[in-house]
Order: structure tokens, then C-alpha cells, then sequence
């Protein structure tokens, strides 16, 4: 596993109180770890934080899975 | 009353804008921020509010993250500014003027702020309405049509917003003692006394203490609802 996805996954265990065996790649936020719509803003704003870069509106709409997470911050984040 | 909390009013120059400041920094309020259109405006008794000199009507242009770099609890969406004339002579831009300042700066500012009410899961906003807005008034298309459009985004942003424990209110003044209505004259003014039932016009702080109360934590479980305070002008 990845730094990237590690840390990634740590904000989603922290966040949304699932357990971490639980989390899949293609995991969705919302249909398979029981987030709602303000977790995944949430979410956004906590890898914004960690890894100090921002995530434009559209992009953050398209950020579903913890793959989509992790695709993201790898190709923008510093 | 607001001990440890922070609040940023919008037009805290104005006749409601200072009361409301004055009435939480009488209750304790921590840190008092607003905005005014210009400094000059500030009075001598405002030097405990961090004021902001910025114009709402271009907010949407403005780096945000840089003005506004400070938490706040409580959010008062109160500055709003009326160009009256009858529709069919009413000017573009004096429509796009009251609806950018009433309504769309509110879209900007609330962005903002509640981004940051979600993480703490916590925040009180409070609209300035108006007894208008529900019912018409004749000269005012562009004030009464933004102030109207504020009551739907009251309910559905009080909606979004409630599993964090954030409140979402308005306060609906009718005709209070203010800088807009000092503008009416004497025949205008008795027209007016004549329907409200008080046959009095309210007070600013009538309106400073129906906010302070939809702040407080007495008010904790209300959301999504508009606090009409107008003399019994109109009963909605």
C-alpha cells in the first residue's frame, strides 16, 4: 500500500468510524461506508489538510472512492 | 450569554447592524467582526468590532480565505441595501445592485463560513428578512424579491445543515426606527403607523434581541424558521 493511500485511509477510518479491514479500494464513501453527502465535504476538507493542497469544487464531486482519493492527491498533491 | 463565541455581522454600521453588535457584546460575545462599505461609517462606540471594509455587491470577486481568515459561531446576514422605484421603471442595474447585495452575497459568505460550522459541527446563522417579503409592497420588486428568495434559502439550507448542529433562522422586521426608514417621509411614515397595530415603529434592538435569541442556546432546537418582529403589522 501506498503512503498516499494510507494516509488516506486513516482520515476515512478517523472520520467515518468504519473499520479499516472494511475499506476497500473501490469502496464508496457514501453507498458502502455509510457516509452522507456533508461527510464526503468533510472528507475533502481533511485531505486538503493533510496533505496542503486544495481540491477545487468539481474535483472534489468526482471523489467517491478511496481510489478516486488516492488518484487525486498522487497527481496534485505537494 | 455568548461566552467563548465569535460572530461576524454583516453592515454593522447601520441602525440593526450596531444594535446587534452592542447586544452581543453586552452578553459576551468574544470576538465581533463585520463589514461595512466604508470605514467613515464607523462610530466612535464601535472600536470593540474588527470591521472589514469591503463592497457585498462584487463579493463573488473577492479572495475570501484572505479577508475572512477567522472562525466564527454566529454568522448575521443583515446588510442589504433597497433601490425602490415602481417595476416598470426600475433600471437593470438597480436590480442586479439589491439582489448581488441582499442575496447573492449571502451565497459567498455562507460558502465560506459553513464549510468551517460543518468541521466544528457547530454555527448559528441568522438572516435579516423582512415583513416585505411575505407580504408585497408596491415600489419594492427587487428588495421584497430578494428578501423572499432568503425564506427558501433559510428552510433548505436549515435542512442541509441540521445534522451538524448547525441552526439556520431568520428575523422578519416590519417597520423599525432604522437609516432605511429615517429615508420616509412624514405622510409616508403616518400611512404606515396607521396598520401597525402597536401604532409604533419597532426598535433596532427589537430585532438585536430576536438574533441574540436565535443564537442563544435557548434556541438550540430551532431551525429552518422565521421570527417575524413587526408590531403585529402582519401575522404570517
Amino acid at each position: 500500500m501506498s503512503d498516499i493511500e494510507e494516509r488516506v485511509k486513516k482520515i476515512v477510518v478517523e472520520h467515518l468510524g468504519v473499520e479499516e479491514a472494511k475499506i476497500k479500494s473501490d469502496s464508496k464513501f457514501i453507498d458502502d461506508l455509510g457516509a452522507d453527502s456533508l461527510d464526503t465535504v468533510e472528507l475533502v476538507m481533511a485531505f486538503e489538510e493533510e496533505f496542503g493542497c486544495e481540491i477545487p469544487d468539481d474535483a472534489a464531486e468526482k471523489i467517491v472512492t478511496l481510489k478516486d482519493a488516492v488518484t487525486y492527491l498522487s497527481a496534485n498533491s505537494n | 450569554m455568548f461566552n467563548n463565541r465569535n460572530l461576524l455581522v454583516t453592515g454593522g454600521t447601520g441602525s440593526i447592524g450596531s444594535s446587534i453588535c452592542d447586544h452581543f457584546n453586552k452578553n459576551g460575545c468574544k470576538e465581533i467582526y463585520s463589514t461595512t462599505t466604508n470605514m467613515s461609517k464607523v462610530k466612535s462606540n464601535q472600536d470593540y468590532i474588527k470591521f472589514k471594509e469591503l463592497n457585498l455587491n462584487n463579493i463573488g470577486d473577492l479572495n475570501l480565505d484572505e479577508i475572512f481568515n477567522f472562525d466564527i459561531d454566529y454568522l448575521v446576514l443583515n446588510a442589504g441595501l433597497n433601490k425602490d422605484n415602481i417595476f416598470l421603471r426600475m433600471s437593470t442595474d438597480d436590480w442586479n445592485n439589491v439582489i448581488n447585495v441582499n442575496l447573492n452575497s449571502s451565497f459567498h459568505l455562507l460558502k465560506h463560513f459553513t464549510k468551517k460550522m460543518v468541521k466544528k459541527k457547530f454555527g448559528r446563522v441568522v438572516f435579516i428578512s423582512s415583513v416585505v417579503a411575505y407580504t408585497g409592497n408596491p415600489g419594492q420588486a427587487n428588495y421584497t424579491a430578494s428578501k423572499a428568495a432568503i425564506s427558501g434559502l433559510v428552510k433548505s439550507l436549515a435542512l442541509e445543515l441540521s445534522t451538524r448542529n448547525i441552526t439556520v433562522n431568520s428575523v422578519a422586521p416590519g417597520f423599525i426606527q432604522s437609516n432605511m426608514t429615517d429615508k420616509l417621509n412624514d405622510d409616508q411614515k403616518n400611512t404606515i403607523l396607521e396598520r401597525i397595530p402597536m401604532k409604533k415603529l419597532g426598535n433596532s434592538y427589537d430585532i438585536a434581541n430576536a438574533v441574540g435569541f436565535l443564537c442563544s442556546e435557548d434556541a438550540n432546537y430551532i431551525t429552518g424558521q422565521t421570527l417575524h418582529v413587526n408590531g403585529g403589522l402582519a401575522l404570517i
